[in-house]
C-alpha cells in the first residue's frame, strides 16, 4: 500500500475549481517538488492532505487512513504525524523561539496542559536538540520578531520536527527569502527527508530548486496534474506547458 | 491622452465640490440652521462663557462632592469596560471558532447591541430599572461589549489567523490555539482596545449620568439647572483632568506592553 495516496481529490469552490481530480500516490521517504504558477492549486492541494481544507469530493489515504473517515479528534490524532511549514512561517511573533516550537507538542497534550503551557523534559530537551540541529540553539530564548526571515522559517521547521511526523508538507518555504537564507532552508529540508527518513512534500515556485533538491516533480496547472516523474525526465516543453508559456518566457531559457 | 485623463479627474473634483455645496444648502433648508448667524454668536457665547462659567473660592466647598462623584463615575466606567471586554472576548472567540453557526449569531447579537448608543439604552434601561446606577452600569456594558467584540474579531483575524493555521495543522484544539496562540499575539492590542474604552467610557458615562440621575453627570445637571454655573464648571474642569489622568495612564502602560 501506498504511504500516501490521493485519490481523485476535487476541490470546488462556488465560482471556481481549484483542484480537478488529483491522483498520484507518494512512497515513504520520497522527496516530491510540487511546482506551477500562482493559483494553480499547489496550496490547495497541500492542506487537502492534512483536510485543512475539505476537499469536495474524493479521498485522502495516509499511512493507512482514510482521512475522510474521520472525527474532529481523530483527525487531530492523525495531524500529529503531520508536520507544516508555511511561506510566511506562522509562529507566535511575542513568544520566544522556544515555547513556538513546543507548539508542536500540543497534538500530545491533554486541552488542559496545552493551555496551561505544561511540557515535561523530555519535550524540552527535543525542543533544544532540535533547535541545535538547525543552528538555532543561541537564538532560544529570543522572541521571534526578533528574527530574519530565514532563522523564522527554522523556527517553523523545528515545530513542524518536534512533532516527530512521518510527512512534512511545506508551502512555499523558501518564497520570502533571499537566496542564501533560501539554500540553508532546502539544504535542511533534504537532510531531514534524507537522514532521519521523513517523506517531504513541498510546494516550490522556482523550478531550478525543484530540479536540484527532489527526487521526483509534480506540475500542476489550473488545478490538474500535468507532470508527475523524476526531474531528469521533465523536459523544457512540458515546464513551458505548466506555466503556459512559450519559448524566451521564463528565466530559466 | 495624459491630458484627457488630467482633465477628467479634475471634472471629478469639481462635481463632487458642487455636490458638497449643494448638500449643505439643502441641508440648511431643511434645518433652518444659518451659518452667520452661529458665527455671529460666537463672540456671544465666549463672552457669556468667560463671565459665568469659572469656578469661584465659594464654589470650591462643592469639590469633596464632586469627587466622590466622579469617582463613583470613573469606577462605573472601568467596571462597565472589564465586564463588557470579557463578555466581548468570549464572543469574539467564538465567532472565530470557524463554525458558521457561532459566527452569524455573535456577529448579529454584537451588531445589535453596537448599533443602538449607549444613551438610547440607558433612557430604554431607566423604564426597566429606574433612575439608579445600575441602568447607567447595564448602559455602558451593553455599548461596550458590542464594541468591542467587534474590535477584538477584527484583531483576532488580523493577527492570529496565520498562527492559529499552524497550530490546527499541528493537532491542537481550539482551546490550547486560544491560550497558546491568539491571546499572546493579540494581547497588546486587547490591552490597547480596553484603555481606549475606559477613557471613551468615562466621557459617555457624565452624559448617561444626566439620563439616568447618577454619578458626575447628575450633579452637573443639579448645578446646571440652580443656575450653579461655577460649580457646575468646577465639574467640568475635574472631568477633563481625570480623562488626561487616564489618558497619560494608559499611554504609559501601553508603552510598557508593547
Amino acid at each position: 500500500m501506498a504511504f500516501l495516496e490521493c485519490k481523485s481529490v476535487t476541490k470546488e469552490y462556488a465560482t471556481t475549481t481549484a483542484l480537478k481530480n488529483i491522483c498520484f500516490s507518494v512512497k515513504n521517504g520520497e522527496m516530491v517538488a510540487i511546482i506551477g504558477p500562482s493559483g494553480a492549486g499547489k496550496s490547495t492541494l497541500l492542506r487537502c492532505i492534512n483536510r485543512m481544507i475539505k476537499p469536495t469530493t474524493g479521498e485522502v489515504i495516509f499511512d493507512g487512513i482514510n482521512f475522510n473517515r474521520l472525527n474532529s479528534a481523530e483527525l487531530r490524532q492523525q495531524r500529529r504525524k503531520i508536520g507544516m511549514v508555511f511561506q510566511h512561517y506562522n509562529l507566535v511573533n511575542r513568544l520566544s523561539v522556544v515555547e513556538n516550537v513546543l507548539h508542536g507538542r500540543l497534538g500530545y497534550k491533554s486541552t488542559l496542559e496545552g493551555i496551561l503551557g505544561k511540557y515535561n523534559e523530555s519535550e524540552k530537551e527535543d525542543a533544544f536538540k532540535i533547535l541545535a540541529r538547525l543552528g538555532m540553539e543561541e537564538q532560544a530564548y529570543k522572541r521571534c520578531d526578533e528574527l530574519s526571515g530565514g532563522q523564522k522559517q527554522r523556527v517553523g521547521i523545528a515545530r513542524a520536527l518536534i512533532q516527530e511526523p512521518k510527512l512534512m508538507l511545506c508551502d512555499e518555504p523558501i518564497a520570502s527569502l533571499d537566496p542564501s537564507a533560501a539554500k540553508v532552508i532546502m539544504d535542511y529540508l533534504l537532510d531531514i527527508n534524507k537522514s532521519m527518513g521523513i517523506t517531504c512534500l513541498v510546494n516550490l515556485h522556482q523550478v531550478d530548486v525543484a530540479m536540484k533538491y527532489s527526487d521526483r516533480i509534480i506540475g500542476v496547472r489550473k488545478g490538474e496534474v500535468i507532470y508527475d516523474g523524476p526531474p531528469s525526465e521533465l523536459k523544457k516543453e512540458t515546464i513551458h506547458k505548466i506555466y503556459d508559456s512559450k519559448t524566451g518566457e521564463l528565466i530559466m531559457d | 491622452m495624459n491630458l484627457l485623463v488630467v482633465k477628467k479627474r479634475q471634472n471629478y473634483i469639481m462635481t463632487f465640490f458642487v455636490l458638497v455645496v449643494i448638500l449643505y444648502y439643502g441641508a440648511v433648508q431643511v434645518t433652518g440652521f444659518e451659518l452667520s448667524q452661529a458665527l455671529v454668536s460666537i463672540p456671544e457665547a465666549i463672552f457669556w462663557s468667560l463671565s459665568n462659567f469659572y469656578p469661584t473660592v465659594s464654589s470650591m466647598k462643592n469639590l469633596p462632592a464632586i469627587l466622590i462623584k466622579l469617582h463613583e463615575t470613573v469606577f462605573l466606567a472601568i467596571v462597565a469596560t472589564t465586564t463588557g471586554g470579557i463578555c466581548a472576548m468570549i464572543f469574539a472567540l467564538l465567532s472565530t471558532k470557524g463554525v458558521p453557526v457561532f459566527t452569524v449569531m455573535c456577529r448579529l447579537i454584537a451588531s445589535f447591541f453596537r448599533n443602538i448608543p449607549d444613551t438610547v439604552w440607558a433612557i430604554v434601561l431607566l423604564l426597566s430599572f429606574g433612575q439608579n446606577v445600575i441602568s447607567g452600569y447595564i448602559a455602558l456594558f451593553f455599548a461596550t461589549f458590542g464594541f468591542l467584540t467587534r474590535a477584538f474579531v477584527e484583531t483576532i483575524e488580523e493577527v492570529g489567523a496565520s498562527s492559529i493555521e499552524a497550530l490546527q495543522a499541528a493537532g491542537a484544539t481550539y482551546g490550547q490555539i486560544v491560550f497558546q496562540a491568539i491571546i499572546p499575539s493579540c494581547i497588546t492590542q486587547v490591552v490597547s482596545w480596553l484603555l481606549f474604552m475606559i477613557e471613551t467610557n468615562i466621557r459617555s458615562s457624565t452624559l448617561v449620568g444626566m439620563l439616568t440621575g447618577t454619578g458626575i453627570g447628575n450633579l452637573f445637571n443639579i448645578y446646571y439647572k440652580f443656575f450653579d454655573y461655577h460649580s457646575a464648571s468646577l465639574v467640568v474642569i475635574m472631568i477633563v483632568i481625570v480623562i488626561l489622568i487616564i489618558e497619560a495612564a494608559s499611554n504609559h502602560v501601553r508603552r510598557m506592553i508593547l
